[in-house]
């Protein structure tokens, strides 16, 4: 089962949605193994100002998402690197073992959002690297 | 906590008042070992051999000392095939590709210790041919066993047909019936059955508590050990309560079935239709005819199966994406990929299965809460935006 925090974010996602013009979008995962999750943020100034998620998978990726979406905002983009799989399980509470590859997905959507700003601005971000390609 | 709608009759189901009342008389009065030979073991040993009538009668088997209990349905499955391979020593088994996993677990293990195994995948539609069970046969095939009923996807296999060219070829048949006994008709007799599996809280008796018919004549080694119970084929203390359940519950679900079966089925394709009118890229997975009275099996492009069961949690509707005994697992459903589903597609499925408490206002409140759940995840699947958005270029 899950904690109370997965839960809310189950019954209560936010930042679910798209940006339209976003700065970077990162889209990690396959349909295959379940989940797929996109994730849009609006940077001005070295600053997320906003971020949106849209996910195809199970509760916890839902869940891994969204919180990782609301840790985000706010950050700069060398302060959302430090935006771990281990930081957006210990905002939610914890997650069950067969879980775990939820937030590191999220951990992952982040950078390839990242990633894609980063190419389309021709910045290199210190400790950034490209998205593993995803697997078919 | 509010209403419950329970969705989920084949995971397990509720335990009959009226069984519960026979069986629990076993706990603390008649609590005696039916094994025991003073006067006080007279009641529960007579308690025991009349649950085995009751199962023989219902499934129509010759004697009741064809009647084995056992501890469920898993090791009635892991008994006949167990059972039969140890007594034959060596050889081939025909099974199909989307049997209940205490099945198809039982076989992968056989063919690690040297038995070949021969796995049918079933049609599109859900169903198994007689005639590829027929081409599957060898000279050294020892047991064919397919499943009566699917458990996911409720389609009823034609079993008197495979049962007739197992006989025919002088090869042992088994039938998985978990999902069938106590909601359609078991005939041992006309389907050639040589061992049947069945389990208690699949109809509403009580859980751990299962039977295997076996076929007067039948070559099969015990799977248990031990004492000289259950006609020195299965030892055990016997459970009694249990198998009086078993028994009571087995009897009273033949009693009702026509009209439960007429009733359920008129649920469920009240449920069916209200989903597939009401839920754009909705579908029905398995054929119609013949399927189970209580079986619902729906995919829902774009969106997660578990995602759907958290937000119908919410409003107190148990359903689940598959098999229980697998919902810890990651992987897509070996059911739905053996009928050729995708992986996508069987990661979207939803199973509800209805049973004798289930009412015309549950199957109503779940039509009504089921739409904006679907809703919901789609507006947050990127699946879905990429499909809206090459459908508008």
């Amino acid at each position: 089962m899950y904690s109370d925090k997965v839960m809310d974010h189950i019954e209560n996602p936010r930042n679910v949605g798209e940006i339209a013009d976003a700065a970077g979008v990162g889209t990690v995962g396959n349909a295959k193994c379940g989940d797929i999750m996109r994730i849009y943020l609006d940077i001005r100034d070295g600053v997320i100002m906003d971020a949106k998620f849209k996910t195809f998978g199970c509760g916890a990726a839902i869940a891994t998402s969204s919180i990782a979406t609301e840790m985000v905002i706010g950050k700069t983009v060398q302060e959302a690197l430090s935006i771990t799989n281990r930081a957006v399980m210990e905002a939610l509470d914890g997650l069950p073992p067969v879980k775990i590859h939820c937030s590191c997905l999220a951990e992952e959507a982040l950078r390839a959002a990242l990633w894609d700003y980063a190419q389309r601005n021709g910045l290199v971000i210190e400790g950034l690297e490209a998205p593993k390609a995803e697997e078919e | 906590m509010k209403k419950i709608v329970y969705l989920d009759n084949a995971a397990t189901t509720a335990v009959r008042k009226e069984v519960l009342d026979e069986m629990e008389v076993y706990f603390r009065k008649e609590y005696a070992n039916p094994a025991s030979k003073y006067r006080f073991a007279s009641a529960p040993f007579a308690a025991v051999s009349e649950a085995r009538t009751q199962v023989a009668e219902a499934i129509g088997a010759a004697s009741m000392e064809e009647i084995y209990f056992t501890a469920g349905g898993s090791e009635s499955d892991n008994w006949a095939i167990q059972g039969v391979c140890s007594a034959a020593g060596e050889g081939h088994i025909i099974t199909t590709a989307f049997e209940h996993h205490a099945l198809m677990n039982t076989c992968k293990s056989l063919e690690k210790k040297g038995f070949s195994v021969t796995f049918l995948k079933p049609s599109a539609k859900g169903y198994i041919d007689p005639k590829a069970v027929e081409d599957a046969i060898r000279p050294d095939t020892v047991i064919i066993s397919v499943m009566y009923a699917n458990n996911e996807i409720g389609t009823v296999q034609p079993i008197a047909e495979i049962g007739a060219i197992a006989r025919k070829h002088r090869i042992t048949f088994h039938t998985d019936a978990v999902q069938a006994a106590g909601h359609i008709p078991v005939d041992v007799v006309g389907m050639n059955a040589d061992l049947l599996s069945l389990s208690a809280h699949k109809f509403y008796g009580p859980k751990g508590v299962g039977a295997m018919y076996i076929k007067k004549g039948t070559k099969i080694s015990p799977l248990i050990f031990g004492g000289m119970q259950e006609f020195n084929k299965r030892a055990g203390t016997h459970n009694v309560s249990g198998i009086v359940g078993l028994g009571k519950a087995l009897e009273l679900a033949c009693e009702e079935m026509e009209e439960e079966r007429e009733r359920i089925t008129g649920l469920r394709d009240k449920l069916i239709n209200g989903i597939l009118n009401n839920i754009p890229h909705a579908k029905l997975n398995g054929g119609l005819e013949p399927r189970l009275p209580g079986n619902v099996n729906i995919s829902f492009r774009f969106i997660e199966s578990e995602a759907i069961l958290n937000l119908l949690d919410f409003k107190g509707i148990c359903a689940s994406s598959g098999s229980a005994c697998n919902s810890d697992s990651l992987e897509a459903s070996h059911v739905l990929l053996a009928i050729g589903m995708s992986h996508e597609e069987a990661n979207g499925t939803i199973r509800f299965s209805l049973g004798r408490y289930n009412t015309e206002e549950d199957i109503g409140f779940l039509l009504e809460s089921l739409p904006p759940v679907v809703e919901k995840l789609r507006a947050m699947s990127p699946l879905y935006e990429d499909f809206i958005k090459s459908r508008t270029l």
